[in-house]
C-alpha cells in the first residue's frame, strides 16, 4: 500500500464537513469502520455519486451521516429492506449498508435472513459490539454467554447468534469477520465485498467500552481491545488445532471467535438473475401474455 | 516526515500510543478542547511510516505524510535473531 494517498485528502474527499468529531464514545471502533470503508472505496476508485448508503438505528447507523454520499437513515432493523429498494430502483448503484448487531440480527433478523438468502447485491458492514449501545446497554442477541447487560444483570443464559455462520449457511456470496483493529484485512474484505456480485457481509467486531466493556469488567480501552485479540482465532488456525492439537488446546480454542473469510462464492446476485429472466422472456415474447408461453 | 494531529478531534483513547510498533508517540503536555492529552511525535523517534496510527485512529485525527524521496528510518540496534527495542 505504498502508493496510498494522504489521509488529509481522504478526509477532504469523503467526510461530510462540519460533522466531526464523531459522537462515538472514546475507544469505540465504529470510527475505524468509516476509515476502512474510505480506503476501500479509494482503492477501488469508485465515484461517490455511484454509492448509496443505508442504515437503521443505533450507534453504527450514525455512520452515513459522516460520509459525503447519498444515504438513508431508516427505521430500526429495516436498513436491508430499504437497501433492497435502492438496488431495485437503480441496479448500477453500489449499495453499502452500515448496521449493528442489534439492528440487523435482533430487530431486523428476518430482513437479514432473506436478504442473504436471496443474494441481493449489496455490501453489509455489520458492526458487532455484543450490545445495544445507544439505548443503554440492553442484551443483544449476539452477546456471548455470561455477558452482563442492563436486561441481564446476572449474566446472559441464551445461546448467542453467530452472524457470519448464519450468513454462510444461507448462501451469501461473501462472508468475512474481522476484529476492527486489524486495518488491512477489513479494507481488503470491504473491497472484495463491493466487487462481489451478490450479498456480501463483513462483520467487524467493534469494542464498546461504555456499554459492554464497563459492565463486563473488561478493563480500560487498551485492555478491551486486547481482549478481542486474545479471544479470536483465524479459521485456518482453528482447523489446524482441531486436527492436530492436544485436548487442552482444542478446549481452549473452542471458546474463541473465529475470524477470517467464511465464504467466497461466485454466483449471480438477485437482480442479475432477474434481469436475465426478463431478457429471456422478452426475447420469447412471452411477457406479453403474462408468462406461460404463447404458441 | 511529519505526523499531523488534529488535536481537537482526539478523544484520548491512546490506542495510537499503545499500539505504535516503534513507540514513537507520546502524550503531549497540553490539554485539548475535550480535556484530554492528544498524542504527539517524540522528538527522538524511530517512526518508519507504517501508518498504523493513521488507520487505527477512530477519530480521523492523525495524518502521516511522507515527503517525496524520503527514506525509511532503519532500525540500528540489530541483534542476533531479532530486533532490540
Amino acid at each position: 500500500m505504498s502508493e496510498m494517498i494522504d489521509a488529509n485528502e481522504i478526509r477532504r474527499k469523503y467526510l461530510r464537513d462540519g460533522m466531526l468529531p464523531t459522537i462515538f464514545c472514546n475507544g469505540c471502533g465504529h470510527g475505524n469502520a468509516i476509515d476502512y470503508t474510505f480506503w476501500a472505496i479509494e482503492e477501488l476508485g469508485i465515484n461517490m455519486d455511484d454509492v448509496a448508503l443505508a442504515s437503521g438505528i443505533g450507534c453504527s447507523s450514525r455512520i452515513p451521516g459522516y460520509i459525503n454520499a447519498d444515504g438513508l437513515h431508516t427505521t430500526h432493523g429495516r436498513a436491508l429492506a430499504f437497501a433492497t429498494g435502492i438496488k431495485a430502483a437503480n441496479p448500477d448503484m453500489h449499495v453499502i449498508v452500515f448496521t449493528g448487531d442489534g439492528d440487523c440480527t435482533g430487530i431486523g433478523g428476518n430482513h437479514f435472513i432473506h436478504a442473504a438468502r436471496r443474494n441481493i447485491d449489496m455490501t453489509v458492514i455489520l458492526l458487532n459490539n455484543f450490545i445495544y449501545g445507544m439505548t443503554g446497554g440492553q442484551l443483544a442477541p449476539t452477546a456471548p454467554k455470561g455477558s452482563i447487560a442492563t436486561t441481564a444483570p446476572y449474566g446472559n443464559i441464551e445461546q448467542p447468534f453467530n452472524i457470519s455462520e448464519l450468513a454462510t449457511a444461507l448462501g451469501a456470496a461473501y462472508v468475512a469477520r474481522w476484529p476492527i483493529f486489524y486495518p488491512y484485512q477489513p479494507i481488503k474484505s470491504i473491497k472484495e465485498g463491493i466487487q462481489t456480485p451478490g450479498f456480501a457481509l463483513i462483520e467487524l467486531m467493534s469494542p464498546c467500552p461504555t456499554a459492554y466493556g464497563r459492565r463486563n469488567k473488561l478493563g480500560e480501552i487498551d485492555q478491551l481491545w486486547a481482549w478481542y485479540e486474545q479471544n479470536t482465532i483465524l479459521i485456518e488456525d482453528y482447523e489446524k488445532t482441531m486436527r492436530y492439537g492436544t485436548e487442552e488446546e482444542k478446549a481452549a480454542v473452542k471458546e474463541k471467535f473465529l475470524i477470517g473469510i467464511f465464504q467466497k462464492a461466485e454466483k449471480p446476485g438477485f437482480f442479475e438473475a432477474y434481469d436475465r429472466m426478463v431478457k429471456k422472456l422478452m426475447a420469447n415474447d412471452d411477457a406479453k401474455w403474462g408468462g406461460g408461453g404463447a404458441e | 516526515m511529519t505526523i499531523t494531529i488534529i488535536e481537537d478531534w482526539c478523544k484520548g483513547c491512546e490506542l495510537c500510543i499503545n499500539r505504535c510498533p516503534t513507540s514513537s508517540l507520546e502524550k503531549s503536555k497540553d490539554l485539548n478542547k475535550k480535556g484530554v492529552y492528544p498524542p504527539r511525535l517524540k522528538e527522538e523517534n524511530e517512526c518508519n511510516f507504517c501508518r498504523l496510527c493513521e488507520l487505527i485512529c477512530p477519530d480521523f485525527a492523525i495524518t502521516v505524510t511522507q515527503e517525496a524521496g524520503e527514506e525509511r528510518v532503519q532500525k540500528q540496534k540489530l541483534i542476533l535473531g531479532g530486533v532490540a527495542r
